[in-house]
């Protein structure tokens, strides 16, 4: 059959399993746009700003475990594509972006909207092609999926010129074998390793498991509990691995660094052994690397050996796919007690639940941290919900637990605020679901805002809950402890967000008070024929507890100070 | 310490331009990368001398989809080789003296004109040191070094014919005694 370049592009999309789009057209990338005329069983999502396609197709992956696909044209819809791109490598997200370029004839010509896109990506993706002749393109997209979802999973990008669209060659899918010779994702640990593994896990008193996202990647959360049930080890998540294993099981300790709870701080800097499983020691998570976790062992096992010693040096170091590494070890592993370790380990989480801001009155006063919680109650706990970056990220973390994967999407390695409400509309479109919530900042909500026309015109039925502090309210918590409250550019003018929504044809609501939120959760759950938004006009001085300041030690946590027996 | 890599990279574009870019961006000093053809034309063949942990080095470039394999060989024993291009000015007199400091080095001259001298070394590390600073004294015009190649020593070979089995049998190249 023959075909053109763009045609055959459209063509391996749809083998991939491909059913969704996200993009902008241009100039270089035309003769794709017109060739999908001919596909429609390939949906194509107009945005509005290149960085909210390359979020959404981050959105849809994170949600689906499939591959996000982005389109966009040369120069400015490539370059707008960059924070996108970088976000989904730091959290390993699968996407493809396939780009137009200049023709070939006019490579290196300062041509009209050219840019060196593979040369500008090239530090942000996984790998990324140049693709020169129509014969190479259907094997490189091929090879593209083939790299962006395997081993540790991340972006790929696809530059294609417009001539190589245009160009018409015998289009045969290429069936045969990934000619890669240097890329072979590890699977299996050794013998000698799992050996190694075993027998620190039998010597050791004070166990700590640290999951992270290669859990959720690899699927492991039934293994991963398994292990700390057998074991009777606490399991401390990251921000990343929220949802790789339920967070009301007892064992769990919740999210452990920066912003996590006292007592999974307090058991990794007591632990004598830290199982880190799919995790990569993120500054946010060790603080002082010197003071870490200073008498505990590590095995660490991670898919990607670069990760091993790289922040923290591992005594058992296991470089393979997390489920398959834990199936081999759990028929050999030995049932302990570790009832004394436990029952520090509680006394622990009760303190912190006797400082819980959930538990105290705060007068007339909204927080978020309340309105979270209500949140958490209203949908039952059973939200996907997706985030954007600030404190009212780390206030979802704290009170919104999550108890299955992929429920939890969040800019984590890169904190890109404006990520998310374009990801959670991949997200929705991916899930083709009623139940996805996107909880955003007043600041990064207005970063990526023109997303809600796309949202409108897809009918997406994605629920946004802004946190409204009138403040860039993470950066505002920074400068009242380590700038003396010199408030400089964090106040910010905030248009009237009901107001704003009515333009685009969104039913809002703007809720002050604690009463008020979980009626209107619910409303918001009862309108599924599109977006809908609520905004939350919460505290504007408060603060997310507690905090390890960052670079200090993971024990010394700035905490809520308990309550006096004689305040309200 | 100086620790040399040699990798084997696929011949495709860009792939000299990834590895410059890992090492700025993971903050490695390069001291100095020589690339060149293999006997098989699908493989490229990188020398790289580091100030950085080797192992480190190699996990980093394991991730670069286009690298094939990587060997520290800096305690392996083996055969490594730069050569110098030297311009040394000279007169009537000084000539006899750089064409003897040249026999004691097994240098070439490859050029001459009434005032100048081309000296060709090749040799280690050592040896083109050596030979620099015996010649500084009689005026260095120009000079120009191609940067180590490395092979090792003995039956071992790094072959780009047989990396296939080499990687079934290393594990990936994952394992500790390759990095
Ligand atoms: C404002 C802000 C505050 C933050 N505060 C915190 C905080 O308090 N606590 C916190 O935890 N985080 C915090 N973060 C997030 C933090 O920056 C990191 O993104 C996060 O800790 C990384 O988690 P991770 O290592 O689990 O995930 P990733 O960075 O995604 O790493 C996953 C690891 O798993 C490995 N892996 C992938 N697939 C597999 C597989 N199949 N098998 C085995 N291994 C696999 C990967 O190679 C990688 O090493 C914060 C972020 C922001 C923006
Ligand atoms: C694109 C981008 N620019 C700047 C920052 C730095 N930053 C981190 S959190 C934050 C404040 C976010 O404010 P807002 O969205 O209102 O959320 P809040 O913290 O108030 O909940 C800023 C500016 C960032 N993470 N991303
Ligand atoms: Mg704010």
């Amino acid at each position: 059959m023959q075909l053109t370049g763009a045609e055959i592009i459209l063509e391996c999309l749809i083998r991939e399993g491909v059913d969704v789009m996200f993009g902008y057209p241009g100039g270089a990338i035309l003769p794709t746009y017109d060739a999908m005329t001919k596909y429609p069983q390939l949906h194509h999502v107009l945005v509005r700003h290149e960085q909210g396609a390359a979020h959404m197709a981050d959105g849809y992956a994170r949600a689906t475990g499939k591959v996000g696909v982005v389109i966009a044209t040369s120069g400015p819809g490539a370059t707008n594509l960059v924070t996108g791109i970088a976000t989904a490598m730091m959290d390993s997200s699968p996407i493809v972006c396939i780009t137009g370029q200049v023709p070939t004839s006019q490579i290196g010509t300062d041509a009209f909207q050219e840019t060196d896109v593979t040369g500008v990506t090239l530090p942000v993706t996984k790998h990324n092609y140049l693709v020169y002749d129509v014969e190479d393109l259907a094997y490189t997209i091929r090879e593209a999926f083939h790299v962006a979802r395997t081993g540790r999973p991340g972006p790929v990008l696809v530059d294609v010129p417009k001539d190589v669209q245009n160009a018409r060659t015998e289009f045969v899918y290429p069936e045969d074998e990934i000619r890669l010779p240097g890329y072979h994702p590890p699977k299996r640990a050794s013998e000698g390793e799992i050996e190694a593994a075993l027998r620190l896990i039998e010597q050791a008193e004070r166990p700590v498991i640290l999951a992270g996202r290669g859990v959720v990647m690899s699927g492991a959360g039934a293994e991963v509990l398994q292990f700390a049930e057998l074991t009777q080890t606490p399991i401390a998540l990251t921000l990343l691995g929220k949802g790789g294993v339920p967070e009301s099981h007892p064992l769990s300790l919740s999210m452990m660094g920066m912003h996590g709870t006292g007592h999974a701080n307090l058991a990794i800097q007591n632990a004598d052994l830290l199982l880190a499983f799919g995790m990569r020691f993120d500054d946010r998570v060790t603080g002082n690397l010197k003071t870490y976790a200073p008498n505990a062992r590590k095995i660490h096992i991670d898919i990607d050996t670069s990760e091993i010693h790289k922040n923290v040096r591992a005594d058992v170091p296991i470089v393979g796919d997390l489920k398959v590494v834990l199936q081999q070890l759990l028929p050999k592993v030995q049932r302990r007690e570790h009832k004394a370790w436990l029952a520090q380990v509680r006394d622990w989480m009760e303190d912190a639940d006797e400082r819980d801001i959930v538990h105290q009155d705060a007068g007339s006063r909204l927080l978020a941290a309340h309105v979270i919680h209500d949140m958490w109650q209203a949908t039952q706990g059973n939200a996907i919900v997706v985030t954007d970056v600030g404190q009212h990220q780390m206030w979802e973390a704290q009170y919104y637990p999550h108890e299955r994967p992929h429920t939890l999407i969040t800019s984590g390695g890169l904190g890109t605020m404006g990520f998310g409400l374009p990801a959670a509309i991949g997200a929705a479109m991916g899930l083709r679901s009623t139940n996805v919530w996107a909880i955003v900042g007043d600041g990064g909500f207005q970063m990526t805002m023109a997303e809600l026309a796309t949202a409108v015109q897809e009918r997406v039925p994605v629920k946004i809950a802004i946190i409204n502090n009138g403040y860039l309210g993470m950066v505002r918590q920074w400068q009242e402890f380590f700038y003396e409250e010199r408030y400089n550019a964090t106040p910010m003018f905030t248009p009237d967000f009901i107001a704003l929504a009515a333009a685009y044809g969104i039913p809002a609501q703007r809720v002050s008070r604690r009463e008020d939120v979980i009626p209107a959760i619910d409303w918001a759950d009862s309108i599924n024929d599109g977006p809908v938004l609520v905004e939350f006009a919460v505290e504007k001085h408060d603060i997310v507890y507690p905090m390890v300041p960052a670079g200090a030690d993971l024990h010394n946590m700035i905490r809520r100070p308990a309550p006096s027996p004689d305040s309200v | 310490m100086k620790q040399t890599l040699v990798a084997l990279v696929e011949n495709k574009p860009g792939v000299l331009n990834r590895v410059a870019s890992l090492f700025r961006r993971r903050n490695f000093n390069i001291d100095s990368l020589t690339v060149g053809r293999t006997e098989s034309p699908a493989i490229s063949r990188m020398t790289i001398v580091v100030d950085t942990d080797a192992e480190k080095v190699a996990k980093q470039l394991y991730k670069l989809v286009n690298v094939i394999q990587v060997e520290d060989v800096t305690n392996v024993p083996n055969v490594s080789r730069d050569l110098a291009l030297i311009k040394v000015q000279v007169s009537a007199e000084t000539r006899g003296q750089v064409i003897q400091i040249c026999d004691i080095f097994r240098a070439h001259i490859v050029d001459t004109s009434p005032e100048t001298l081309i000296v060709e070394v090749t040799g280690d590390e050592e040896k083109i040191t050596g030979i620099v600073e015996m010649l500084r004294q009689f005026g260095i015009l120009e000079m120009v070094r191609t940067g180590v190649v490395t092979m090792v020593r003995g039956e071992q070979a790094l072959s780009p014919n047989g990396y296939h089995e080499h990687f079934a049998s290393r594990g990936n190249g994952h394992s500790a005694n390759v990095l």
